[in-house]
């Protein structure tokens, strides 16, 4: 590393710094061993330590992760190559490979399921609980300088559930009747009526049950968040000097709280009109010329509750990979954030409209047209925020001294697929160009370029930026760049073509085109799509290999600070133990984003202003 | 204490205890539910195709009983506060038996709304009552354990008013309150509506 030695001679002055002017919290005087790091459980398993239930959040995201993708290479294969045979997967997939004249394919029921599992398990355990999970438990005591999270326990508690949904989840793969397969959005009367499909019965039930699991999980975790961020600060760190990772997860944790029970709720009255016979979402119904019981419910009330979640969920999947961004882009690029406070408030203003723009995921549901008028005004202001922080991050770019590593390039990879994705975003929230976009590949496309591949390079520049901090060793940095090389063009190539897809009006969700002669020709586009799925997963397995051999076998971390950042996390030791500091905590004198001052590469949060100068940020 | 627990010491900055101000938080989400539930009701509604019927009288009698509970509870906090060890106690398990009283209520409301003809699956309006009724319950539920653990300490330890043990009391005095006042909101909001 290029700046090892500017960090090895500051080193020593920061452990002065922290003696002189942190200040004694009187933690060490207390034995912890017995509580924290005695015997394997407790260190590895119930750990109440938030750097292992970090790990805890990313490992178990990383392995959905995987099981989510592979599910949609298979689909892939099936929309891809209808005609080829998938009998080698039978071993795997038994009776769900239906074989026809010795040609195997995905049994349409499975397919749905797979569909649905998809995206259950990419939006909520992956994207969720592996990027905001592992990253808030990571990195707000370490950056706002606290012991550890305001409760530990409950933080412990978040981790388990969260595997505990994920466990209910796994099951519902191997029921005989197959997974949930509506759709993640669970709209009924698929997910009230269990003769409606073979997945609305028992896997709809596990699929309720493994969601009600992971919302606990979430509101245990985004209580513990907002509540350490405003009361476990460090001295000095006030909330105008906070890396804007820590305001992105703090926001993040209120949205979280304030949406996700309204999901509860909908989840409640779905599990009553499953069981109790109540009416809350389902009209007069005829199943097989039989009519149902149920009368005067409303389906669209519960997209309503639901995208009431729904859409703020996007923003919780966003905004922390967009502050992991920030601060991998402003350390990489050796000069403070462009707009500190322009980037906070502009978080604070995508939080504050993503709560009323949920009815743009239902302007071809009935809605009445001039309620979505005002669902599309707002929609398109939320392109004013997220156009202010592009700016700051190009602008944080321009002129930098960029070091061009597998952490800044996905950080710069994210910028470009926010600007690719968020641009079609304001297509899909004019109510009109919907009439033509509403439901096929275009959806897909944008939402899978601005939130799932967006937070994942967030995510994976996290990881790069953040691994020495998690396992005091390197990645490795080439296979760390041919993963992002690989990535960058992998998906662009997954899904640009999807665009034009979509605009041809191919639906998305369905099993196969064959019966319409004009998507046709879309064939060898569909057949690329898949090709280069498998290519792009290809290259996630090097991110995996090279994530494991690195815990073990990577370079190891021999200074502190191997980034020269200013922030907290990089004054704790190599191996930092239970509590982070030894001896006292740090006390923080400056914003943290000092790069390039007064002559010098990076000035500490923990060392003093200096006579007459001022803090930065304002 | 363990780590995170333990209020940092420099100055006055922290005027509330991280676990106090934890469970605000969680009320605020506990709130949302409500909030979304009852929003839900209007929604629903507005739709048509909905009976109404006069809520039962014993709804009434509960909220006197839960609203007479929370006072209970205050006093309870007040005395513990002040050394009036035994109207501590007594008033600790007076607010703990009328919290009970309050469920036992409920469900004699549910069973006079049956009574009525309006089953949990008649009409959503009646559902809506249902629901919401038995999903408070269930936060009330969380209380009563909470007052549990407070009757035991009260009746099983020495009186000693400890940081410890005073934090202890303001979360379960806050929590009580919290669903107490949720009720009285949800009682006026099925009133003014029926």
């Amino acid at each position: 590393m290029a700046t090892s030695t500017v960090s090895n001679s500051s080193m020593h002055e920061e452990d002065v710094l922290i003696q002189e002017l942190g200040y004694d919290d009187h933690f060490h005087d207390h034995h912890h061993g017995d509580k924290f790091k005695s015997n394997f459980i407790t260190t590895y398993i119930f750990s109440m330590d938030h750097k292992m239930i970090a790990k805890q959040f990313l490992i178990t995201g990383m392995f959905w992760a995987v099981v989510g993708s592979l599910m949609s290479l298979v689909f892939r294969l099936q929309l891809g190559f209808p005609e080829e045979s998938l009998l080698w997967l039978k071993p795997l997939l038994g009776k769900w490979i239906v074989v026809n004249n010795g040609v195997g394919s995905l049994a349409p029921e499975f397919y749905y399921a797979l569909v649905t599992m998809h995206g259950t398990i990419l939006v909520f355990f992956v994207l969720t609980a592996g990027l905001s999970g592992t990253f808030s438990n990571l990195l707000i005591p370490l950056q706002i300088g606290a012991r550890d999270m305001a409760s530990p326990f409950l933080n412990m508690l978040s981790y388990w559930f969260f595997f505990t949904a994920g466990v209910v989840m796994f099951l519902s793969l191997f029921l005989s009747t197959g997974p949930f397969s509506g759709g993640w959005t669970a709209y009924p009367p698929l997910s009230i009526l269990p003769q409606a499909s073979t997945g609305s019965g028992a896997g709809m039930t596990l699929w309720a049950l493994s969601l009600v699991l992971f919302v606990v999980s979430v509101l245990l975790g985004g209580v513990n968040y907002i509540t350490t961020v405003l009361n476990m600060r460090t001295k000095g760190m006030s909330l105008w000097r906070m890396p804007l990772t820590i305001w992105a997860f703090f926001i993040t944790a209120i949205i979280g709280l304030l949406s996700f029970p309204v999901l509860v709720s909908a989840f409640l009255l779905v599990i009553f009109d499953r069981t109790f016979g109540t009416s809350f979402f389902l009209s007069e119904i005829y199943i097989g010329g039989q009519a149902l019981e149920h009368v005067g419910g409303s389906p669209i009330l519960f997209q309503h509750l639901f995208w009431f979640l729904g859409h703020p969920e996007v923003y919780i999947i966003i905004l922390p990979a967009m502050g992991l961004v920030s601060e991998v882009l402003s350390v990489h690029s050796r000069k403070p954030i462009f707009g500190y406070k322009a980037m906070v408030f502009s978080i604070i203003a995508i939080a504050f409209l993503s709560f009323i723009v949920w009815a743009h995921h239902m302007f071809m549901s009935g809605v009445n047209p001039f309620i979505s008028n005002f669902f599309v005004v707002f929609t398109l202001i939320i392109a004013v925020p997220s156009a202010v922080k592009v700016f700051n991050w190009i602008s944080t770019l321009y002129k930098g001294n960029v070091r061009f590593n597998a952490a800044s390039l996905f950080a710069i990879g994210f910028v470009s697929m926010f600007i690719s994705g968020g641009l079609t975003g304001i297509f899909l929230g004019n109510s009109a160009i919907d009439i033509q976009l509403h439901d096929t590949y275009f959806v897909v496309a944008h939402f899978h370029i601005v939130m799932g591949v967006a937070a994942f390079f967030g995510m994976f520049a996290g990881i790069y930026h953040w691994f020495p901090k998690m396992y005091s060793r390197f990645m490795n940095e080439t296979m760390g760049r041919i993963h992002f090389w690989g990535t960058m063009v992998g998906a662009y190539a997954i899904f640009w073509p999807m665009h034009y897809t979509g605009m041809a009006g191919v639906p998305r969700r369905y099993y196969a085109f064959d019966t319409f002669e004009t998507f046709r020709h879309f064939t060898e586009l569909n057949q690329f799509i898949t090709i280069a799925a498998i290519i792009t997963f290809l290259f996630q397995v090097v991110f995996i290999i090279n994530f494991f051999y690195s815990i073990w076998k990577g370079k190891k971390m021999t200074t502190k600070n191997p980034w020269g950042a200013s922030t907290l996390e990089w004054t704790t030791p190599i191996h930092p133990g239970h509590g982070n500091w030894e001896g006292n905590i740090p006390a923080v004198q400056r914003w943290p984003y000092d790069y390039g001052k007064n002559g010098r590469e990076f000035i500490p949060q923990i060392e003093p202003l200096a006579e007459g100068e001022k803090d930065g940020g304002h | 204490m363990n780590a995170g627990t333990a209020p940092m010491e420099y100055g006055s900055k922290n005027k509330i205890h991280p676990k106090k101000f934890a469970l605000w938080v969680a009320c605020a989400g506990i709130t949302m539910m409500f909030a979304s539930l009852t929003s839900s009701y209007l929604v629903r509604r507005a739709a048509g195709n909905w009976l109404e019927f006069p809520l039962p009288v014993v709804f009434w009698y509960s909220t006197v009983v839960i609203v007479a509970s929370s006072v209970a509870l205050h006093f309870a906090y007040t005395s513990f506060k002040n050394g009036r060890e035994q109207a501590y106690r007594w008033l600790l398990s007076a607010a703990f038996v009328l919290g009970f009283a309050f469920l036992a209520l409920q469900y004699q409301g549910w069973v006079a709304l049956k009574e009525m003809g309006v089953a949990i699956n008649t009409n959503p309006s009646g559902s809506f009552v249902y629901v919401i009724s038995g999903i408070h319950a269930a936060h009330i539920l969380g209380g009563i354990g909470a007052l549990l653990v407070a009757l035991l300490h009260a009746w099983s330890l020495p009186y000693k008013v400890t940081q410890q043990r005073k934090l202890r009391f303001e979360m379960t005095l806050t929590y009580w309150h919290f669903v107490d006042f949720l009720w009285v909101y949800l009682f006026f909001f099925f009133i003014s509506q029926s």
